[in-house]
């Protein structure tokens, strides 16, 4: 067999069993192909119960009003900012791992990276819900969007954070998007040529574009993707830093810090792994793709947790210091009084960020806890719950004791309209992800196909031989035809 | 409507591909096109092809997405509308970095993925040929087109013996239709 391509065998297979081209197409392809099993369909019913739900409380908030909701003087944002800063967050994963991991040529990507964009899309569009709906009066909407008006025109503020969002978020979820989508083309193609039935030919024939996989297709493919991803390199850096300058930009105490950019970030990455994860536990489980995304897969990406969680950490305790050093006695009062005190109102809340966000991934220094499914599972759970107390904390604590005494007696707690709403975007996201795991390909398929040879434990074991062989050797037996 | 007389071989293994490749160009074929289930780098050199121009393309949409923003936002906030907001000055560029930032990534994005599937012809409901449906799974197919002077006995052998598992004689439309296409209407002759 001669080799193209060949790999230090200290380098763990990223592909399990002895496998060729076809039988990845098989594997990856079986479970579009299959029936949805009993637990799809219970899983996908439940999914959209809770968008039902969401729906419901959404309308409820459109027709009586941000009343129903129980935000008060002082605390404007509540769960409603905090889901979105939490949904848009989760979002960056999937475009560290799609972009920059590809700009570091981590081979590993190519098993999750396709679930892993997804999921990215659907959280952002989540994360977008919250923003608009929180407008109130909805129907105005497009007000933030610089179109000529009859009001002067009266434009929009472009040195303003939230509109600086608009423009984030929303490039965000289109550059997102089209890559995504640009590289799902050659894999619809395959389940296209797959298709037996009528509407599958159709149905991914359309989807596929006509794509055939020339060579000069995949040369501009491959052109394509390196600029989309070194695009959104930069892009995904942006996106949570302009969402921390909603925060930084202020002059409220425990947001007015020039920490928040890297911060928030690192939490975005660090709370995004973990639904990554969370999702993808499941999903190897199911769709029996654990020979796709293997143990080393669940490994590296729990590294990339403690590594984040723990950046985190440094983070919030910099904060404290700041605060401390600053030597303002509201930012003092901010962190100290109304975070750090355990028997403040909301202490308890920073105390459970700081649990499950610093210490609890401090058990994935050990390998054995990297790879054991359930503590991943779980800590993926509680990660995800830390970064939401974070955002809870962030904006809650900041501004629930303001400079006015005597409006400090509202404790918020929300209602059943807001909770729902949040629910709502659960069910959004689920459906989503269901129907993606039904009907693509939830693992790139010429991706793992690129580099099977190489890493593919089947074509590793062969690198044994190799291994003794001298340079010319090599060269003689491998080489690529270049003298003849 | 073009449909033209092909020499296919089909090959199960990139290693064989590749110098099959060159050894067909050298005995002085004209390959029509190499359809491969995954990108294989260097055979776009090895088949000849020229670098694609999409980077450029994505860097002039992307200078344009920051000449848009730049210019727009100057003109809103210092001609068109002046407001002050908190005593800055009018023209305040560093408060602009943002969005100026996401517009050029925008434009470069949605004009490269645009421009791409122009390039390529890509578009929902556009139907092609690809000769083998294998070919996006596990085949690697090649198509030599065959004009006049074509032997077509002696490239079918030759195929087969710079590695190819499978060659075969084929009438292809080459270019994209939409819809059913008609077998009946086929608008060629054969020659022989």
């Amino acid at each position: 067999m001669a080799l193209l391509r060949y790999e230090s065998q200290v380098r763990a297979p990223l592909v399990d069993g002895t496998k060729d081209y076809h039988q990845v197409t098989e594997d990856i392809c079986r479970p579009v192909e299959a029936r949805p099993s009993k637990l799809w369909w219970v899983g996908f019913l439940i999914s959209v119960a809770l968008l039902i739900f969401g729906i419901v409380s959404v309308t409820m908030e459109v027709i009586y009003g941000t009343g129903q909701w129980n935000l008060n003087k002082t605390i404007g944002w509540g769960w409603d900012i905090t889901n979105f800063v939490w949904w848009v967050g989760i979002g960056h994963a999937g475009t560290l791992i799609s972009a920059i991991l590809l700009l570091f040529r981590q081979g590993w990507r190519t098993g999750v990276n396709r679930a892993a964009e997804a999921m990215t899309i659907f959280a952002v569009m989540c994360a977008g819900q919250f923003p608009i709906w929180h407008m109130g009066r909805v129907w105005n909407a497009f007000f933030v969007l610089p179109y000529p008006n009859t009001r002067g025109p009266l434009w929009v503020n472009f040195n303003s954070p939230l509109l600086w969002d608009v423009f984030a978020i929303s490039t965000y979820f289109t550059v997102s998007l089209l890559f995504w989508y640009s590289g799902l083309l050659p894999d619809l193609a395959t389940l296209r040529d797959r298709a037996k039935e009528k509407w599958r030919k159709h149905f991914y024939g359309v989807a596929a574009f006509g794509w055939t996989g020339s060579t000069k297709h995949w040369q501009r493919h491959e052109a394509l993707s390196l600029v989309l991803a070194g695009l959104s390199t930069p892009l995904v850096l942006s996106v949570h830093t302009i969402v921390s300058f909603d925060f930084a930009t202020s002059v409220v105490p425990g947001w007015h810090t020039t920490i928040f950019p890297p911060y928030f970030v690192a939490g975005a990455i660090f709370s995004g792994f973990a639904m990554v994860q969370t999702l993808l536990v499941v999903t190897r489980k199911v769709l029996a793709l654990e020979d796709y995304i293997t143990l080393e897969h669940i490994d590296v990406m729990n590294k990339v947790i403690v590594l984040t969680g723990s950046i985190v950490g440094i983070a919030y305790l910099t904060e404290l210091f700041m605060s401390w050093y600053s030597a303002v006695s509201y930012e003092e009062f901010a962190f100290f009084e109304n975070r750090l005190n355990l028997s403040s109102p909301y202490g308890w809340s920073y105390w459970l960020m700081m649990g499950c966000n610093v210490l609890s991934p401090q058990i994935f220094w050990f390998r054995k806890m990297r790879r054991n499914l359930f503590v991943t599972f779980f800590m993926s759970i509680l990660v995800n719950i830390g970064m939401w107390f974070e955002r809870f904390v962030i904006i809650v604590t900041s501004v629930y004791r303001d400079y006015l005494p005597s409006a400090w007696s509202t404790y918020y707690t929300p209602t059943i309209w807001e909770v729902g709403f949040y629910m709502g975007t659960f069910g959004l996201f689920f459906t989503c992800y269901f129907l993606f795991s039904k009907f693509f390909p939830v693992i790139a398929l010429a991706e793992i196909k690129h580099i099977l040879k190489k890493n593919g434990e089947g074509f590793k074991n062969n690198m044994d031989e190799l291994e003794g062989e001298s340079t010319d050797e090599f060269g003689h037996k491998h080489g690529h035809d270049h003298g003849a | 409507m073009a449909v033209k007389k092909f020499v296919v071989g089909n090959f199960d293994d990139e290693a064989v591909l590749f110098p099959a490749v060159k050894k067909v160009r050298r005995a002085g074929y004209k390959i029509h096109d190499v359809f491969t289930p995954f990108p294989i780098h260097g055979l776009d050199k090895a088949m000849g092809l020229r670098d694609t121009s999409l980077h450029t393309a994505g860097f002039i949409y992307g200078i344009s997405g920051t000449a848009t923003a730049v210019g727009f936002i100057t003109w809103a906030l210092t001609v068109d509308w002046q407001i002050n907001f908190g005593g800055k000055p009018f023209f305040s560029l560093p408060a602009w970095i943002p969005v100026t930032f996401e517009l050029t990534v925008l434009f470069a994005a949605v004009g490269m993925v645009l421009t791409f599937c122009y390039l390529c012809q890509l578009a929902p409901f556009v139907k092609k040929d690809h000769f083998n449906p294998r070919s996006t799974d596990d085949t690697f197919v090649m198509a030599l087109e065959c004009t006049d002077k074509t032997n077509e006995e002696e490239a079918i052998s030759f195929l087969t013996t710079v590695g190819a598992k499978e060659v075969k004689v084929e009438y292809k439309e080459t270019e994209w239709w939409l819809g059913r296409y008609d077998k009946d209407k086929k608008l060629f002759h054969k020659e022989n």
